[in-house]
């Protein structure tokens, strides 16, 4: 058999033809509900052999021929860390499972409060960690393809073949990497098919080492000897450089985007890992075994100059072994494709979900618009477009360095890069009190030292930046920071992660984490004995209709209605939508989070739902909207309160509008019958006159009833126009100012001539003091009291006595007589109309008097009442004061 | 035995200790293995030390390696039938 380019590119094309055919076939299988041994615990650990990339494949040969047994301190530290899976991986599958998580972002987006930025800082970490690896990939194809060209084809000649195999790559994972949108974000067709590589890759370098253990050196003891004897015999590790790369390569083997694909989010039991913890350290173990002997058989054997890295596969084409040869390409092959189709699929999550996805959604909130469109497409668009643009960049790269850098330079660069993530991850898991800024502090941190100590000077290699420092400043010189001139690597290992960590542990000390943080740490730190309780949510408007028509858009429709129906039933109402609950959202939220990563999730279900709890900001404008709901009913309250007022305002005046009517008819039926009696009198008297039966004494005194009764009835009239003018406050009053005594006098002078004894005491003391006031109108008050005190008084010897005073500016004037008073039941009723309280002595009174004496007092500014606790009935006059005392004037 | 203890709690306190010791065993082993793995490192990167080295070192990591990866497949072993039937799946 003759190898030729031909030939290989056609195995390859067959190899790949393979791998859709598996991918596929998974896929269905997966479809139709029947994974099975597909999500099997060998599948998932031959899945997590993508850690081994062409970089083991060729690179551990070339790393072995070049520095001894250093090479295995990179599958050392993933070996720690799957012993020991009960610390860290344990935790991180469960809190994978848990959250959802899809991607090494947004494990950490979760952690720290949902938070979009330090998302962003890690993709972008990621993917510059990642691209220079998917090169190295495209570069190591390229190698072996050089190896089986026509001598004298220079391998920049092949670049054109970098490009159709990107290309494919890119292909094969638009494919099945972007089918569906799953909302495990697990990729049946990928995982079988890197683990059918994972096979191949382990087949052929077993089978070269087997060819170059028993095959060239004859048996185990000679291959002992021949390492004895060979150039790297000796140990040359210096000193830390051992424990520092173990160190390395077990951060990365937990944060590589790739690793944390395959050992988180495509993990589909928690007890694969139980397997794992053995079998991938097994797997790892078979990889390295023959790759020390290999190493030193091709130093041997080969040519001096010859790539150490191609060893693999030049020894068993040195030695004629074409189809050893085949087999060792196609595992290369498969090497470098499972890393790039992983690596692109996990990035290409990240990308969408961290950098698309929230840009997209921030330009929909500027429109003010709800989701609208297919989501769902738009996700997967997103997706695909970033595949290409993680594939385009790592070619670019592979263009634009042209592979300069020795496999494992490239390789341990990608490593101490993606481990700056480390620290705020494992604090993260075991610190409630680690925050965002902290973790984004140090990420931060970490990745700008890393780029400057071990980006740059690959990049830049030989500029007076990398030789001398910027701007000349020696300890800034990025393979010597801070005068660090030691090993490069371990140096800048050490300053990147060991400032990494300083700082992030310095401001999660000195940062409070927000609320949203507060609730996502404890969900990490303690997921091992926490209820899962759901998280309390302000109770939002969304409808369960709104919330399925969005889910469906990323979900889909079956998939959102099973949610939904399912819900239903537990609320025990199938066949309906099921009310908004916590634990419905909580749920609708992960499966989302599974599709378009959590900080996305949480911001399409908090559009819907108005779900607030995100920030301090956000609690804040919650606590305000609810100050404005608390002032809005304070409002509502008042304006009850002033509507019950008027209510009773309005009851009160129509009760008495209603006593009112009860009064008018009472006082009209009162007048009425006042006004009868004197007629009914006047009328018999008169007619008997007519009938001149009377004798002229008779007719007499018959004329002198009718005067009387006439004087009667016009005095009641009068009266009652008085009271009349009085109530409507027609009547003019003149203010003048008198001497009190002088109007006691004039109506005591005018009372005793109305015929009723009584002797009236007037106290002579303070008749000084002047009041401003109607003298008349006062005169007519006090004259009615005097004759009221004269007709009612009941004693033997009525006497009436009036005493004066001052009080404040009111003059008091109390007439008290020494009868039996007025019973304490009728006094509130002696100042209404009609009222007499009895009939004895009523003649010549309609019991209008002291009705009238009250109306005027109270137009003259004073008042009228009676006065208990006297011997007698007395009565109380308040008249205004007319200003001073005239006491002066005497 | 003066107590008197049910053969039921005694039994669940022997699933409880059992269990406990496997979580231990799963917690020290990456210890183990950070000693054994390290072991080089002291003691190799001496002046002299290193000569020869690589052959019988080679032998002795893969044989650390091998008993790791024994040890974690009894842990595992033990794990299935102690804990995980009772780890809240």
């Amino acid at each position: 058999m003759n190898l030729t380019l031909n030939l290989l590119v056609a195995a390859s094309l067959v190899y790949v033809a393979i791998l859709i055919v598996v991918a596929f076939l998974a896929e269905r299988r997966a479809a139709r509900g029947a994974a099975g041994w597909l999500r099997g615990p060998m599948v998932y650990t031959l899945s997590l052999s993508i850690y081994c990339t062409a970089w083991t494949f060729y690179g551990a040969v070339g790393y072995a021929a070049r520095s001894g047994l250093e090479f295995m301190t990179i599958y050392l530290g993933p070996t720690l860390v799957f012993v020991g899976w009960w610390w860290l991986l344990r935790k991180l599958v469960r809190i994978g499972r848990a959250e959802r998580i899809t991607s090494i972002a947004d494990i950490l987006s979760s952690r720290y409060g949902k938070s979009n930025g330090l998302a962003v800082l890690v993709t972008v970490l990621a993917v510059t960690g990642t691209t220079p690896y998917i090169a190295l990939q495209l570069q190591s194809v390229t190698l072996s393809f050089a190896v089986f060209a026509a001598p004298g084809t220079e391998p920049g000649d092949l670049t054109g073949l970098a490009l159709w195999v990107a290309a494919g790559l890119a292909l094969f994972t638009v494919l099945f990497g972007t089918r569906k949108l799953d909302v495990n974000e697990r990729h049946d067709g990928i995982v079988s098919a890197i683990a059918v590589e994972a096979v191949v890759k382990l087949v052929a370098l077993v089978a070269v080492g087997v060819f170059v253990v028993w095959g060239l050196n004859g048996g185990l003891a000679a291959t002992g000897r021949a390492i004895a004897t060979s150039p790297v015999a000796g140990w040359e590790a210096a000193p830390g450089r051992w424990a520092g790369l173990i160190l390395v390569s077990a951060a990365a083997v937990i944060c590589l985007p790739r690793m944390f694909q395959v050992l988180v989010v495509e993990n589909a039991d928690e007890r694969h890992l139980v397997t794992a913890s053995w079998a991938f350290p097994l797997y790892l173990m078979a990889m390295c075994i023959f790759v020390v002997p290999i190493a030193v058989t091709g130093l041997a054997r080969l040519p001096a100059g010859s790539n150490p890295d191609l060893f693999v596969l030049t020894l068993p084409l040195a030695e004629g072994q074409d189809g050893l040869a085949l087999l060792a390409f196609l595992g290369g092959f498969s090497s470098a494709t499972s890393m790039v189709i992983v690596a692109s699929v996990a990035l290409a999550t990240m990308i969408s979900n961290h950098i698309v996805m929230p840009l997209w959604l921030a330009r929909e909130a500027d429109r003010r618009a709800t989701i609208s469109g297919d989501v769902r497409d738009l996700v997967l668009r997103a997706r695909r477009l970033s595949i290409l643009a993680v594939m385009a960049m790592g070619y670019l790269y592979f263009r634009v360095t042209g592979g300069s850098a020795a496999l494992a330079a490239i390789g341990l660069i990608a490593f101490v890069g993606i481990a700056q993530v480390l620290p705020a991850l494992a604090f993260g898991l075991f610190w409630t009190g680690a925050t965002r800024l902290g973790a984004i502090a140090g990420v931060a941190t970490g990745f700008a030292l890393w780029a400057w100590t071990m980006l740059v000077p690959v990049l830049a290699e030989a500029s007076s930046v990398v030789t001398s420092g910027p701007f000349g400043i020696g300890w800034l010189r990025p393979e010597a920071m801070f005068g660090l001139a030691g090993d490069p690597l371990l140096s800048a290992l050490m300053v990147s992660v060991g400032l990494n960590t300083f700082v992030f542990c310095l401001v999660s000390l000195f940062t409070a984490p927000t609320p949203m943080e507060q609730l996502q740490a404890p969900r990490f730190v303690h997921v091992f004995d926490r209820a899962m309780a759901p998280r309390g949510r302000l109770s939002g408007p969304a409808g369960a209709e709104e919330l399925m028509i969005m889910a469906q858009r990323i979900l889909g429709a079956t998939e959102t209605q099973d949610i939904i129906a399912a819900e239903a039933r537990l609320q025990g109402r199938p066949g309906d939508l099921p009310d908004v609950t916590p634990r419905l959202l909580e749920a609708l939220e992960r499966r989302l989070s599974g599709s378009v990563g959590a900080a996305t999730a949480h911001a399409m279900v908090s559009g819907i739902t108005g779900d607030a709890a995100v920030s301090v900001e956000d609690l804040m404008a919650v606590a305000d909207e609810t100050a404005q709901v608390m002032e809005y009913s304070a409002r509502l309250e008042a304006q009850r309160a002033e509507l019950t007022r008027t209510a009773r305002e309005l009851r009160e005046a129509n009760d008495k509008l209603t006593a009112l009517g009860v009064q008018k008819d009472a006082f009209l039926s009162q007048v009425s019958h006042e006004l009868r009696t004197p007629m009914t009198s006047i009328r018999a008297f008169a007619e008997i006159l007519r009938s001149g039966e009377a004798d002229a004494e008779e007719s007499d005194r018959y004329a002198g009833i009718i005067l009387e009764e006439s004087r009667r009835l016009t005095r009641l009239l009068d009266d009652l126009l008085d009271l009349s003018v009085l109530e409507s406050g027609q009547v003019v009053l003149t203010a003048d100012e008198v001497r009190l005594a002088d109007i006691i006098d004039r109506a005591v002078l005018a009372a005793s001539g109305s015929g009723d004894a009584i002797a009236i005491e007037v106290s002579p003391d303070l008749e000084a003091i002047c009041v401003r006031t109607d003298a008349d109108r006062l005169s007519q008050v006090f004259i009615n009291v005097i004759t009221n005190a004269a007709k009612y008084c009941d004693a033997e010897a009525p006497k009436l006595r009036i005493t004066m005073a001052t009080r404040e500016d009111m003059a008091v004037v109390d007439f008290v007589d020494n009868g039996s008073g007025i019973a304490t039941r009728d006094r509130g009723l002696i100042f209404e109309k009609f009222s007499r309280l009895s009939d004895q002595a009523a003649a010549g009174s309609a019991g209008l008097g002291l009705a009238i004496c009250r109306e005027v007092m109270a137009r003259l500014g004073g008042g009228i009442a009676y006065l208990p606790g006297q011997d007698g009935a007395a009565f109380r006059v308040h008249v205004p004061l007319a200003g001073r005392v005239a006491d002066a004037a005497e | 035995m003066t107590d008197r203890v049910s053969p039921a709690a005694s039994a669940a306190q022997h699933r409880a200790r059992r269990r406990a010791r496997v979580a231990d065993a799963a917690r020290l082993l990456p210890l183990l293995g950070v000693v054994l793995f390290l072991m080089p490192d002291l003691i190799l990167s001496g002046a002299d030390a290193g000569e020869g080295a690589t052959a019988p070192w080679l032998v002795y990591l893969f044989s650390a390696w091998l008993l790791l990866l024994v040890l974690s497949f009894l842990i595992g072993h033990f794990y299935r039938r102690d804990v995980a039937p009772e780890d809240g799946r």
